[in-house]
């Protein structure tokens, strides 16, 4: 889609929503419209802090996120939302419904909700999520929550785009905090049991304090705290430990890691791209790759020979 | 990666409980490959139309069995064209009377769906309206 997207960057960073979201949509589309909004945001961002949660389906993180943000907002800081729910494999659709929770937070003009389908992306994100907290962090939102899908064992992809990852539980998933499965534990920053109105939270709570005590060192005394979203219980406290965390790893030269090894890996991702582009796609369209194929199939050559073959041809051609 | 999704927001407005209409259309437009935005109940006209702004959405279907459709799909319509989103369309469901569907359509309406129209239909209309925006 042709846009003036200059312009629209410049009426979102004057608070006009309907711009921002624009903006969202172009990153999502992807390809050349993704790279041009990407292009014009790029130097704008850099100031926002931007906070994970994850954690089962059902354990509560709209619920959370939404009373988190409120507390927020009470501090005078404006809150951008990522909310992300699994696209169906198979028709490609999506119901996002996190905004159920989040009412409230409609019609505040310093909150803006995004709810975004995973799109045939693993790990619990959006292949645009990246790209939409830039575009949040160029448009003034001090503060980036994105909540990732329900996690099973691998939608651990969080952790390469948060600052802090806060990983979120409830009571009565069944034994040895099951639902939280090894993996998962290793993303968090820190830990909260949610639904603490409810029996048995406590003990999911020590469970989980047992289970940190047996992994790796410096996960030992990460907190664990006890919250109610629904009854808003607890997350002043919770809001102030995700604070906490967050200038313990920026005072301990971690947080300057994370985000080092983050921007690495997005310019990576698009050199991977840019060179496959490049060097991959001619090379599939020619007439040497089709008679290869037709060797290789007859057995002629394993993988690994043609791959040689075709490797040392790129490098002849391409010295520019 | 680079194709168009159509988005639709699927609201329910004022304070008519009944979901179940709401949640078959948001299913069978998610099995059709659309984005759904599902926002629950008891939403006002703002808030709805707070949400289409800020999700970009090609689509806002209201459902309504409570009766008080007069008044508040022409709300929604109202609001998004004070804020310059009337290229959004509006599209509507639910117990709604033969009599009062010219009202809404004059209002802007685009389409009523009533109880017993196949999803099937919505799905079509939506791909007719929306489905070449590029
Ligand atoms: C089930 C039902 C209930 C359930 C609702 C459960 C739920 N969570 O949804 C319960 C028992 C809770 C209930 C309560 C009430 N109900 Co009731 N209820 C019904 C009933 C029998 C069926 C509705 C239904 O679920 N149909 C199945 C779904 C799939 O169909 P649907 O909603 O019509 O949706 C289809 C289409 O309309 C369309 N559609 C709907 N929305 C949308 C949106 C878009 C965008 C699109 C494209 C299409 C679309 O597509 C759907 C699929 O084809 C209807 C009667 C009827 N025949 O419609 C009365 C009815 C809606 N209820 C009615 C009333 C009065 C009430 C109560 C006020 C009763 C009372 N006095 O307490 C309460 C109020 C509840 C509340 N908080 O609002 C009246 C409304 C009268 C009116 N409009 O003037 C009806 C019409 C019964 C009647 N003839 O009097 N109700
Ligand atoms: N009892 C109780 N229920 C809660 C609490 N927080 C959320 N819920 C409920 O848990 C359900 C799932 O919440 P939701 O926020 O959608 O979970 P998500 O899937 O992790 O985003 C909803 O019915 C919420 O009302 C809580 O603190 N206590
Ligand atoms: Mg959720």
């Amino acid at each position: 889609m042709n846009r003036d997207w200059g312009a629209l960057l410049t009426r979102a960073r004057a608070g006009d929503k309907r711009a921002v979201a624009r903006l969202i949509s172009g990153v999502e589309e992807g390809g050349g419209t993704a790279r041009t909004v990407l292009d014009q945001v790029w130097p704008q961002t850099g100031h926002a802090r931007v906070f994970g949660i994850t954690g089962p389906p059902g354990a509560g993180k709209s619920t959370l996120t939404d009373a988190l943000t409120k507390c927020w907002r009470q501090a005078g800081l404006r809150v951008g939302i990522l909310a992300v729910d699994p696209t169906s494999p198979f028709t490609g659709g999506a119901i996002l419904g996190d905004r159920v929770r989040m009412g409230d937070l409609t019609l505040d003009e310093g909150v803006f909700i995004r709810s975004m389908g995973t799109r045939g992306r693993l790990g619990g994100l959006s292949p645009a999520s990246s790209g939409a907290i830039h575009i949040l962090d160029a448009c003034g939102y001090d503060l980036i929550l994105v909540e990732t899908v329900g996690v099973g064992q691998s939608e651990v992809a969080v952790v390469e785009t948060a600052d802090v990852v806060l990983v979120l539980t409830v009571p009565g998933l069944g034994d040895d905090v099951q639902a939280i499965k090894a993996g998962i534990l290793e993303i968090g920053d820190l830990f909260a049991v949610n639904k603490a109105d409810r029996p048995g939270a406590d003990r999911t709570a020590n469970e989980l304090r047992t289970m940190l005590t047996l992994g790796e060192t410096e996960k030992r005394d990460l907190p664990v705290l006890l919250v109610s979203a629904a009854q808003n219980q607890g997350v002043a406290e919770l809001c102030q430990a995700m604070e906490q965390r967050f200038s313990q790893l920026e005072g301990s030269g971690e947080l300057a890691r994370r985000r080092e090894l983050r921007l690495r890996s997005e310019l990576l991702t698009q050199i991977r791209d840019g060179m496959e582009r490049r060097l991959l796609d001619p090379l599939l369209e020619g007439a040497d790759f089709q008679q290869a194929m037709e060797r290789f199939q007859a057995r002629q050559g394993s993988p690994y020979q043609w791959a040689e073959e075709f490797v040392r041809h790129i490098n002849m051609g391409g010295s520019g | 990666m680079s194709e168009k999704k159509i988005r639709v927001l699927i609201a329910k407005p004022g304070l008519d409980g009944h979901d179940r209409g709401a949640k078959v259309v948001a299913r069978a437009l998610r099995d059709a490959g659309f984005e759904v935005i599902y926002t629950g109940l008891r939403q006002t006209p703002e808030q709805i139309v707070a949400a289409a702004i800020a999700e970009d959405v090609d689509a806002v279907g209201l459902s309504l069995l409570s009766g008080a459709h007069n008044y508040l799909f022409p709300r929604v319509i109202e609001l998004l064209r004070e804020q310059g989103a009337d290229d959004i369309l509006v599209f509507g469901g639910g117990v709604i009377p033969e009599e009062d569907i010219p009202g809404l359509k004059k209002a802007g309406v685009a389409e009523i769906f009533t109880p017993g129209t196949p999803t099937s239909e919505t799905v079509k209309f939506l791909r007719e309206r929306c489905g070449d925006k590029q």
